[in-house]
């Protein structure tokens, strides 16, 4: 059946135990994303410690795929730092934008998609693949922003 | 089951309708619930736009060639025909792209017009929380732009218009009530008259979003006494790309034009222009020569069926199909969840299956439904979820697409293991 292509046993596995859930402090940035068309919503936060994610939080409503997306996400940047963080979602965006060949793209890039290649039937469903991303575009908003704050209270701490 | 009498003939109704006939996800049986978004077409609508294109097609009011004359007297018979369908004098009936367009037609004008009819700075504007987006958007583009407030109609817990402060809400400083006459996520139909009959004590002007009660029963603007009324083709088995504007006509010749160009003006200088008689002050431009004439096919075949009778069918199902749905173990109705006074679109939530899941599970069955907000995101917040699954019915729909969905919404509790 064509729809467990897309609803992997590891996705709802996510999606009933979401992990690293929660809004937590300290954080550096918080970012609020929505999905117009269907109402998900992504509260996020991210903190750094220098270069290194030390912890992404969340609170979010949505369907399946977008809350074990956020779930997934949070499993594979935390403790890793921003340029490899980066390189992970941007993988995953190709991976979305895939289309008919998201199980040959995700096999290929196994090692850096680990559980997210789950999410490889999903880049079959135009109308899902925004679920998917909400979570990994929040993030990165949050983050640009966290650098943002980082790269201010360097300045400062120059000044002073 | 037994088939109660006010049940359509829907085997030889649906005979018409080609898409009714094809499969989906390979082999499964199209089962077709989302009619609030849009209809579909009988072949009698198909085949007067292909006729239109083969034989008659040409622009409309500007030739002499027997073209010209054919498309012309197609595109105002089909004005002729929407005119009739809803007992209006053919002066009245405007065509527009689509409800949306209608009613943000009206809210600008109304914001435009001089001292009689105008929306003025401290003016009120009344809607409801029920409304679609396209009756809340335009409005408070006009307060905004005005300085005029924009106040709303609560809803009841059980999805019914809240009226205990109408003669509050209405008052001597409201300019305009604008309201949906059914609701598209609820169901609900609005007590129009008492409406009416308050807005016009204090002397407010009634607009009326009929996109989901024109489709659905009978509609006789002359009776309901609201000022304004909007719909759209493509609810109605008609095509997409052509809505309709009635207005009172004493308003039309008040009031500014909307949309200036060709075929709104009767002279035009380079320093000012004057304007065309109604309707076609409202029409500038080319119009939807042939989606109009495919809706006047539209309204032909449902005029034939007998609104009436459409009406009856719809209550049937809905009430069927309300009596099934709450059947099924953590399905809660948001809306009415009666058949009283109430249209055939259900929206419902199941459990905390999120919609979006839900209604991917039943298109892998072939049930199309709507998912979301429809387009009505304040009344998700009222009810306090994310949004809705939502079955819309129509002249085709069956009990046994009732049965069907029923089926499907037990797959997707097996499915998420609930």
């Amino acid at each position: 059946m064509q729809l467990e292509s897309m609803y992997q046993e590891i996705i709802l596995d996510h999606y009933r135990n979401p992990h690293h859930k929660g809004l937590r402090e300290p954080f550096a940035s918080q970012v609020h994303h929505v999905n117009p068309t269907c109402g998900d919503e992504v509260t996020m936060r991210v903190d750094l410690d220098g270069d290194v994610i030390s912890d992404i939080s969340y609170e979010s409503q949505g369907c399946s795929i977008s809350q074990a997306s956020a779930s997934v996400l949070t499993d594979l940047l935390i403790g890793k730092n921003v340029e490899q963080a980066r390189a992970v979602q941007e993988t995953f965006l190709q991976l979305m934008q895939s289309r008919g060949e998201g199980h040959e793209f995700a096999e290929e890039h196994e090692e850096v998609l680990e559980d997210a290649v789950a999410f490889a039937g999903v880049a079959q469903y135009p109308a899902r693949v925004k679920c998917a991303l909400l979570s990994w575009m929040a993030w990165k908003d949050a983050t640009a922003q966290a650098l943002a704050v980082q790269d201010e209270t360097d300045k400062d701490r120059v000044k002073a | 089951m037994d088939i109660s009498p006010q049940f359509l003939d829907t085997d030889r109704i649906r005979e018409d309708f080609p898409i009714l006939h094809r499969t989906v996800h390979g082999d499964k049986k199209l089962v077709y619930l989302d009619n609030a978004a849009t209809s579909q077409s009988p072949k009698q609508v198909i085949d007067a736009i292909v006729e239109y294109y083969s034989l008659h097609n040409a622009n409309v009011h500007r030739g002499i060639h027997v073209l010209a004359e054919e498309a012309t007297a197609l595109y105002e018979g089909g004005r002729d025909k929407v005119a009739a369908f809803i007992n209006a004098p053919r002066e009245e009936v405007v065509f527009t792209k689509n409800s949306s367009e209608a009613l943000n037609l009206v809210a600008n004008v109304l914001g435009w017009a001089g001292e009689d009819y105008g929306i003025r700075p401290g003016d009120e504007i009344v809607i409801s929380e029920m409304e679609h987006h396209s009756n809340i958007v335009p409005w408070q583009l006009t307060a905004e732009r005005i300085g005029a407030k924009l106040r709303w109609f609560g809803i009841t817990d059980d999805g019914r218009l809240d009226l205990s402060n109408l003669d509050e809400l209405v008052n001597e400083r409201t300019k305009v009530v604008s309201l949906v006459h059914v609701s598209n996520i609820l169901g609900t139909v609005n007590p129009i008259e008492t409406i009416v009959k308050r807005a016009h004590e204090v002397g407010a002007l009634v607009v009326l979003d009929a996109s989901q009660s024109a489709p659905h029963m009978p509609l006789d603007v002359t009776r309901l006494g609201a000022d304004f009324v909007a719909f759209t083709g493509h609810k109605m088995l008609g095509p997409t790309g052509v809505g309709v504007l009635w207005g009172r006509r004493d308003l039309l010749e008040e009031l500014p034009p909307f949309l200036g160009g060709g075929e709104m003006i009767q002279t035009v200088t380079m320093e000012k222009s004057t304007y065309a008689g109604l309707p076609h002050k409202y029409e500038a431009g080319t119009p939807p020569i042939a989606e109009v004439v495919a809706l006047g096919a539209a309204v032909d075949y449902l005029t034939a069926v007998g609104m009436d009778n459409v009406a009856a069918h719809e209550h049937a199902i809905t009430e069927y199909a309300l009596k099934r749905l709450q059947e099924v173990d953590g399905l809660r109705i948001i809306g009415p969840n009666t058949a009283e006074d109430r249209g055939a679109a259900i929206s419902f939530t199941m459990g905390d299956i999120h919609p979006h899941d839900v209604g991917q599970v039943l298109d892998e069955h072939g049930i199309a439904v709507r998912v979301g907000h429809h387009c009505a995101r304040p009344v998700c917040v009222r009810f306090g979820i994310p949004a809705t699954t939502r079955a819309s019915f129509y002249l085709y729909s069956t009990p046994a697409e009732v049965d069907a969905l029923v089926e499907g919404l037990d797959q997707v509790k097996r499915f998420f293991g609930v």
